[in-house]
């Protein structure tokens, strides 16, 4: 979080704002770049929905320009007297009948169009489906893969997935209300407490996707990230059996002291990291932190010098985290940070 | 029936058709409010309040609007750290409820408050003391929020307050149940405005203005009144019951202890969509009056009209699900509500429809007050075309809480509700102060304010598109989004200086502006046939109508009805569907207890945030307000007495 000490000249904010306005419009991201089929029913829904949109738009602007153009003349030639009765005028009352039945039988196709598409979004096949659960916490995801030809296991705030099989989240919260979304693969859906969702999508294209919370769940809503990654059904399975597997204890000495650090301090009060004693489950698992690409639910990159600012000053990078910030000495937070390094 | 000025006794001085000066120095004394400070607080003249109540909405309008700047600001680059989380969180909260509560809301009614007699020829308002009340109760309320914001204690959850995020667990401090018992304040004043002018239209029309020959802005009013009262109660239920949940423990919305936290979405939606049509339907009736005096001609389709709006009013009841399409409701639910709230364009569109055939026509003449209507052609129907995409449930499920939506309220907000009231500023600013608002600032004024808006707000589309979710304090670089963020910013500065030059304009038209007249714009409607601005009494002579645009027809006997107390406040109530003459009622004088009676219920108000005893101790300073507002005077039984037996 840099804020930018220079403020830029107008003339060269406009031209940012308008360049930035252009390149964004042009790339595809997000909704209108959708990697599965969900998304890609829900997109080509807008291609249709937007189409008739312009077209009825225009037509209002159209009829709107003409009678603008008519009434100036009228009253250049003939006199701002206004006219104290409706006078019969049938034509314009046909207009307006077939303006608005056209409306009608417009709006009616949208209608059969989304009800269409939303059934379609039901029945996506999920026979031989990947279940995983996914848990909101206020403000990081924690995700449990099911059972699936092996035990199951627990990844925070990243996820993998095969491409071309489909996926089934199981959504609960724990605490407010958030919403899982990953506009290139599917629309939305809250996390509920009390109640369960879930939300079925199917990847087909290889892709790294910013995945975020979008309903407003406190302080932090706007650093609620996770990433999705979608991968060959090979990859998947590889990553599948090295996020089961456990940590492995460390070798260099550095990273040995920072394990018993880890141990003996109060991280492992809140966090896992499976092979060790450490079993908190107030925050992330970090059996395989090292393997991830963010800290803190996509708040900044997950690079050795952050992880320990992040360590030492937790509530300076993400306020309000339930993290505490630590009173560890500059060496501890050197071989705490490489004995982190090391779960890959 | 009509007392004739033959009977009058030779006592007591009664209005009449020739107009003595006697008889109106009279009206004008007996309808004065009373002067000075004291006065001030006793004042029930519907003019005076009503401006008051413009003024204060306004003011609310102002702050919501630098908050929103403040807003922007923090937003124009990636990862800024101008304002932090917690700030950020306050300041969305505080602008959606000041623009939606304080300003959007109230201000349609405020104005409708101030036309509605004028328009339908009567000399005041109904219950013009509850309608005292009403003004009070609403600054009072809007005064506690802002005070809580300015220590500190603002509310951070959300103009719509989600539990459980709004509950006490989630959100400790005082900001959430301030908010919820400013909801309270702001939605009794509201219920008691809508109760006054549904009354006064049904029964205080001039004699012959049947209910077919109502100006569509009185229409609009009353059909948006309606719409009040029964969206309303559910918002005042919801926010009760959070209240209640965090001051004394009950479990509503707690899903551990057998609550459940959709009810709130429920509940509040069931309020919250119906609101945007609070907020839209007045200005529909803006429209159909500056069109049609720039048109020069009756808005086609009278009836088409009236019936759309009626219809609108019944859809917006059974759209509120919309809000809710992720979260697991069963699919053919969604269905019906996808279908209602694409049906709910059809009335919108005949609207416009008969808009466009009017000006079709019609003979135009362009000003200031018709160039926001047209943009109001614009603006709300691309927001509506977008809520077509809204109300799909696929489509919402990838723009639902994402800057897709904030632009899509916006377009509907503003497009629909803020241009045609700035058209209507233009349009009634002469009638109000008796001065013209200037022609060139205006024009400046709206395209300053047309362009900084689609500038604003247009990328925001994209932005949902590209997935930026909203209520954000801050994103990261790299996504794609600075440049359109930094463009909204600058949009956002656009809107503030046509806002500064249309505050500069009021400022120098209030002094040195051209006089109006009565009638400036050449318009048809009953509320041009008087003085600008119009004397305490509204009318000289209560007229009698015989048709739609009584100033455009040519004139017909009887032009007038006679004998009412000249030196009393007395009204002529008539029927409800045909306008006929029914009764002539003693209205009451100004007095100071509406004042003490929104102080000793603000008292009750405020203190129930701090202790649920101050319900049972702070009644009691109200039921005496009451007591003495209600008290029948000696004097007053007497006067009315006297108009009884000697008609």
């Amino acid at each position: 979080m840099n804020p930018r000490a220079a403020v830029p000249a107008p003339r060269t904010m406009v031209w940012g704002a308008l360049t930035g306005f252009a390149a964004c419009a042009r790339s595809a991201s997000g909704a209108l770049a959708p990697a599965g089929i969900q998304a890609e029913r829900i997109h080509a829904l807008w291609q249709l929905t937007l189409w008739v949109c312009i077209v009825v738009f225009a037509a209002v602007l159209v009829a709107l320009g003409i009678a603008l153009a008519k009434a100036r003349r009228a009253r250049s030639t003939g006199g701002e007297a206004p006219a104290p009765s409706d006078l019969a005028r049938p034509h314009a009352r046909r207009a307006v009948t077939l303006a608005t039945l056209v409306s009608g039988a417009l709006l009616v196709a949208l209608v059969v169009a989304d009800v269409l598409t939303d059934r379609s979004l039901s029945r996506l096949p999920v026979d031989d489906a990947l279940h995983i659960e996914m848990t909101g916490y206020q403000w990081w995801w924690q995700a449990r893969y099911a059972d699936d030809g092996g035990e199951s296991f627990g990844v925070s705030n990243d996820l993998h997935v095969p491409i071309g099989r489909p996926v089934v989240v199981t959504l609960k919260s724990v605490d407010v209300i958030h919403s899982f979304w990953v506009p290139e693969l599917h629309g939305k859906k809250d996390l509920l407490p009390g109640r369960t969702t879930t939300i079925q999508f199917r990847a087909d294209r290889a892709g790294t996707w910013r995945g975020e919370c979008a309903e407003f769940c406190g302080l932090q809503h706007a650093l609620m990230a996770f990433s999705i990654t979608a991968e060959a059904p090979q990859a998947f399975a590889d990553w599948r059996e090295h996020q089961r597997t456990s940590a492995a204890p460390p070798v260099e000495p550095a990273a040995a002291a920072g394990l018993r650090l880890f141990l003996g301090g109060h991280c492992a009060q809140c966090h896992t990291v499976r092979g060790t004693p450490a079993a908190g489950t107030l925050g992330p698992d970090l059996t395989h932190l090292a393997s991830r690409a963010t800290l803190a639910a996509g708040t900044v990159a997950n690079e050795p010098a952050a992880l320990a600012a992040w360590i030492v000053q937790p509530q300076s990078l993400k306020a309000g985290a339930t993290m505490p910030p630590s009173r560890l000495a500059p060496d501890d937070v050197r071989a705490l940070v490489s004995y982190l390094e090391t779960l890959k | 029936m009509k007392p004739s000025p033959a009977a009058a006794g030779p006592a007591r001085l009664r209005d009449g058709p020739l107009g003595e000066p006697a008889a109106l120095a009279a009206l004008e004394a007996a309808w004065r409010d009373p002067p000075g400070f004291m006065g001030m607080l006793r004042a029930i003249d519907h003019k005076t309040i009503a401006r008051r109540f413009i003024v204060a909405t306004l003011v609310f309008f102002l702050l919501g609007g630098l908050l929103a700047l403040l807003m922007r600001l923090q937003l124009a680059r990636p990862g800024s750290a101008l304002i932090g989380p917690e700030l950020y969180n306050q300041l969305f909260t505080m602008h959606g409820t000041t623009m939606m509560f304080l300003f959007a809301v109230p201000v349609m009614q405020a104005v409708a408050m101030y036309l509605v007699p004028l328009m339908i020829g009567a000399r005041a308002i109904a219950f013009p003391r509850m309608n005292a009340f009403s003004y009070w109760i609403f600054v009072m309320g809007g005064a506690f929020l802002y005070l809580g914001f300015a220590m500190g204690a603002g509310p951070n959850v959300g103009w719509f307050a989600y539990v459980p995020l709004s509950s006490a667990d989630y959100a400790p401090g005082k900001g959430a149940d301030i908010w919820a018992q400013m909801i309270t304040f702001t939605e009794l004043a509201s219920m008691l405005v809508a109760v006054v002018l549904i009354t006064t239209i049904f029964k205080m029309r001039a004699p012959g203005m049947h209910l077919n020959q109502m100006p569509l802005f009185v229409w609009a009013t009353l059909v948006t009144q309606f719409m009040v009262l029964f969206a309303m109660p559910a918002v005042m239920v919801a926010s009760s019951c959070l209240i209640l949940d965090r001051l004394v423990g009950t479990h509503f919305f707690d899903p551990a202890h057998g609550g459940d936290v959709l009810l709130w979405q429920h509940l509040f939606w069931f309020f919250g969509h119906p609101e945007v049509y609070l907020i839209f339907i007045p200005p529909l009736g803006f429209i159909s009056s500056i069109i049609s005096t720039f048109s020069r001609r009756p808005i086609f389709g009278y009836p088409a009209m009236v019936l759309s709006l009626v219809a609108t009013a019944f859809l917006a009841f059974g759209l509120w699900v919309h809000h809710m399409f992720a979260t697991n409701l069963p699919e053919i639910g969604k269905s019906f509500f996808t279908a209602a709230s694409l049906a709910i364009a059809i009335p919108s569109a005949i609207q416009i429809f008969c808009w466009i055939a009017t000006v079709w026509n019609g003979r135009l003449v362009l000003r200031t007050p018709l160039r926001f209507v047209l943009a109001f052609f614009v603006i709300l129907v691309l927001g509506g075309l977008t809520g077509i995409m809204l109300g799909a449930v696929p489509l919402d499920l990838q723009v639902h809480d994402t800057y897709f939506v904030v632009a899509h309220l916006h377009y509907v907000l503003l497009g629909g509700g803020v241009f045609p009231l700035f058209g209507a500023f233009y349009y009634w600013f002469p009638k109000m102060t008796g001065r013209m608002l200037s022609e060139r600032a205006g024009q400046l004024h709206f395209w300053l304010f047309f362009v900084g808006f689609n500038v604003t707000f247009f990328p925001m589309h994209v932005l949902g598109l590209h997935g930026m979710q909203r209520r954000i304090w801050t994103y990261p670089a790299g996504l794609g989004w600075d440049g359109m963020n930094l463009m909204a910013t600058l949009g956002a500065a656009l809107i503030a200086v046509s806002v500064l030059v249309f505050i500069a304009n009021v400022g120098f038209s209030l002094r040195r502006g051209a006089m109006a007249g009565a009638d400036p714009w050449g318009a048809g409607t009953l509320e041009w046939s008087v003085p600008s601005p119009p004397p305490a009494h509204n009318f000289d002579r209560i007229p009698v109508v015989h048709g739609s645009d009584p100033l455009w027809a040519a004139a017909r006997e009887p032009v007038c009805v006679s004998g009412l107390a000249a030196d009393a406040r007395e009204v002529l109530v008539t029927s409800a569907l045909h306008a006929r003459p029914e009764s002539r009622p003693l209205f009451p004088d100004p007095t100071a207890w509406p004042f003490v009676s929104a102080l000793a219920t603000t008292v009750l108000f405020v203190g129930s945030v701090f202790s649920p005893w101050a319900v049972v101790w702070a009644s009691l300073p109200l039921a005496i307000a009451l007591i003495g507002w209600f008290w029948p005077g000696r004097r007053d039984r007497a006067r009315s007495m006297a108009l009884e037996q000697r008609p």
